[in-house]
């Protein structure tokens, strides 16, 4: 298998897509003539031309709804909101109108359309630019809410995302274009709505996704040297939640940690900690630990950032306390 | 298009039929039959009939919550339209929008959107469609004069000049958002002066009372649009009615009402040009007006014997596939 980074598995998953379906189709904010400000669709322009890869204006609500009104009537659109900050100005088109329209004129339409955008932390961009506010979009039923952990996950998603019926919001950690992973040649789909365990292990569950597997991997990696092996379950999908891997690995370990870098309140690991207490109780030898962003709007000062958000030994303390 | 009698008599019936829906409605509302809001196009029947009267099959149209009239219009039955007033399984959208959310895919029709202004992003979205695939179809979207000082509206409109967008903007100045004047509400008191702001040819039409003149104020819009010049912008004004009572052609058949209701009225402006030009007699006119009493009767007996949607039918619709 190949190893490539995020970025090259996310641009792979978009170009294959285009050239398999012409009704796949790219809007957003220098997407097209700039390459995409992470540069992800690089090239796109040039190669299928501005009818597909459509340079909008700084206007959220306009590329979100434009979105809708053409995934209503047949096309696929991939609208792509620079950062997930900007998604809270297209807030009513994301949450009011793409995940009603199905349900509320009973089955008549359907909005396959995919949100690419950029979340996350630690790149110093102040309060407004720097936030992972993953659970809000995941707490709306008719959206579906997706969040990559490694590359193959990123390419197998995103293909199967822009292939769904219903409307799916496309979540990637704009810190980690670089992460470098293998990824299966040839035609490669990953069904949405599947937890997988990333790594093994017997002592412990920690249940994350995104920038938060990664932690949770390096976590897992120092408290192997300890002689606690961490079972590492990924979300990958944050709506529909898939709890049966989570509940599989509970079972066998009795401790679970949960770790997301968004704010822990009304959180990810809120609502997996309140499912695992729900549905699996015999099992809890002790108390469900949750790491997450301190209860700040971030600071622009690198360390005083970097104190806020979760880091490796914020997992491996947690973990310590319940094993 | 010229239109014959026949032509003339259906029109005719569009507007009874709006009308005595509504009222119907009115009545079914007090009653308690009808719950969450109802928003009555009394008064504005000649703008929808007009409209629908003149676009082609492959035109798209798309409103507000105000929506009864253009179900009607575009051939909804009104045992659909009130079975789904009255949150029924047999409505058009299957008791799962009421009011303010009716739609007919096959006939065209998009609904039926509740928050103010958001439709109008989504029609961009929808014409966009018809360009990218090349059809020769416009959509029309409708929106009231509210609608135009919210930002939705900007970026929807801006969008559609930026990309020449197949899209005929319908503004019913009604001349009140709610019950706040255009005058204090907006800064300009011509809604249409708005789109000179993004460079789209617009028209404001003073008699949204009269059907003929609507129809003679939107063909050519249309045809502007069909011909691939882009987006054009008309502002059509109509007037509140106060009460329902002031249009019902019935009681206006009075001595000395006959000949407000010829002036004010638009089924009474219609009803008295079709009889004057002899397009029509009055006994013609009472029999199109019988039919409908009879369809609007059997509408609301077929409305509250249909069924209630069952309960396990609660989660069909919330996503097109599944979770």
């Amino acid at each position: 298998m190949a190893q490539i980074n995020m970025r090259q598995a996310i641009s792979d998953a978009l170009w294959e897509e285009m050239e398999r379906d012409e009704k796949v189709f790219i809007l957003g904010e220098e997407v097209g003539v700039w390459g995409g400000t992470y540069a992800v669709t690089k090239g796109f322009y040039e190669h299928f031309g501005e009818k597909r890869v459509r340079d909008t204006p700084i206007a959220e609500a306009a590329i979100v709804g434009a979105a809708i009104g053409a995934a209503m009537v047949g096309l696929r659109p991939v609208a792509e909101l620079m950062t997930i900050n900007f998604a809270f100005v297209a807030m009513d088109h994301i949450v009011n109108e793409a995940p009603k329209m199905h349900t509320m004129f009973g089955g008549q339409m359907t909005v396959p359309m995919v949100i690419r955008t950029a979340g996350g932390g630690g790149r110093q961009l102040g309060a407004t630019h720097s936030q992972t506010p993953d659970s809000v979009f995941a707490h709306f039923p008719g959206l579906k809410v997706v969040s990559p952990g490694t590359p193959a996950d990123a390419k197998g998603l995103l293909k199967t995302a822009i292939r769904s019926e219903d409307p799916v919001m496309f979540i990637e950690h704009a810190a980690m274009y670089q992460v470098k992973g293998e990824v299966p040649e040839g035609e490669h789909l990953v069904p949405i709505g599947e937890s997988k365990v990333q790594r093994e292990g017997s002592d412990v569950t920690i249940v994350s996704y995104s920038r938060g597997l990664q932690l949770s991997i390096q976590a897992a990696d120092q408290l192997a040297k300890d002689g606690i092996e961490a079972e590492v379950v990924d979300l990958r999908t944050l709506r529909p939640l898939d709890l049966g891997p989570v509940l599989e690995s509970f079972k066998k370990t009795n401790r679970m940690v949960t770790v997301e870098e968004g704010w822990g309140t009304y959180g990810i690991g809120a609502e997996v900690a309140a499912r695992v207490y729900d549905q699996a109780f015999d099992y809890i030898d002790a108390p469900i630990k949750r790491v997450a962003q301190k209860e700040v709007p971030l600071p622009y000062n690198q360390a005083l950032e970097q104190h806020a958000l979760p880091q490796v030994a914020d997992v491996v303390a947690a973990v310590k306390e319940v094993v | 298009m010229a239109l014959k009698k026949k032509d003339h008599l259906e029109l005719y019936r569009q507007m009874v039929l709006i009308r005595r829906v509504e009222q119907r409605a009115a009545q079914l509302y007090q009653e308690g039959k009808i719950g969450g809001f109802l928003h009555l196009y009394i008064g504005q029947e000649a703008v929808s009939t007009g409209i629908v009267s003149v676009r082609k099959p492959q035109d798209r149209l798309i409103t507000a919550y105000r929506d009864h009239g253009l179900a009607l219009n575009v051939g909804i039955s009104a045992k659909e339209v009130v079975a789904e007033l009255m949150g029924k399984e047999t409505g058009v959208s299957k008791g799962r929008g009421g009011s303010m959310h009716m739609a007919d895919v096959e006939k065209n029709y998009w609904g039926g959107h509740a928050i103010v202004g958001a439709h109008i992003p989504v029609a961009a979205g929808m014409a966009l469609g018809d360009q990218y695939m090349e059809n020769d179809g416009v959509t029309i979207c409708l929106m009231g004069d509210g609608a135009t000082n919210i930002g939705f509206f900007h970026e929807g409109v801006n969008l559609s000049a930026v990309w020449d967008l197949p899209v005929l903007w319908v503004v019913e100045n009604n001349q009140y958002g709610m019950g706040t004047a255009v005058g204090r509400a907006s800064a300009v008191e011509q809604i249409r002066q708005k789109a000179e702001g993004y460079n789209i040819p617009n028209a404001r039409l003073e008699d949204g009372m009269h059907i003929m003149k609507v129809r003679e104020g939107v063909e050519p819009a249309l045809e502007h649009v069909r011909s691939g010049k882009g987006p054009y912008f008309l502002e059509i004004m109509t007037y509140r009615f106060e009460g329902h009572s002031m249009g019902d052609p019935q009681r206006y058949r009075e001595k000395g009402e006959v000949e407000k209701w010829e002036k004010t009225d638009p089924i009474g402006i219609y009803n008295n040009y079709l009889t004057s030009e002899k397009i029509a007699t009055k006994a013609d006119l009472d029999k199109v007006e019988q039919a409908v009493e009879d369809e609007v009767a059997e509408a609301v007996e077929f409305a509250e014997n249909s069924p209630d949607p069952a309960f396990d039918t609660l989660y069909d619709y919330v996503y097109a596939e599944g979770e």
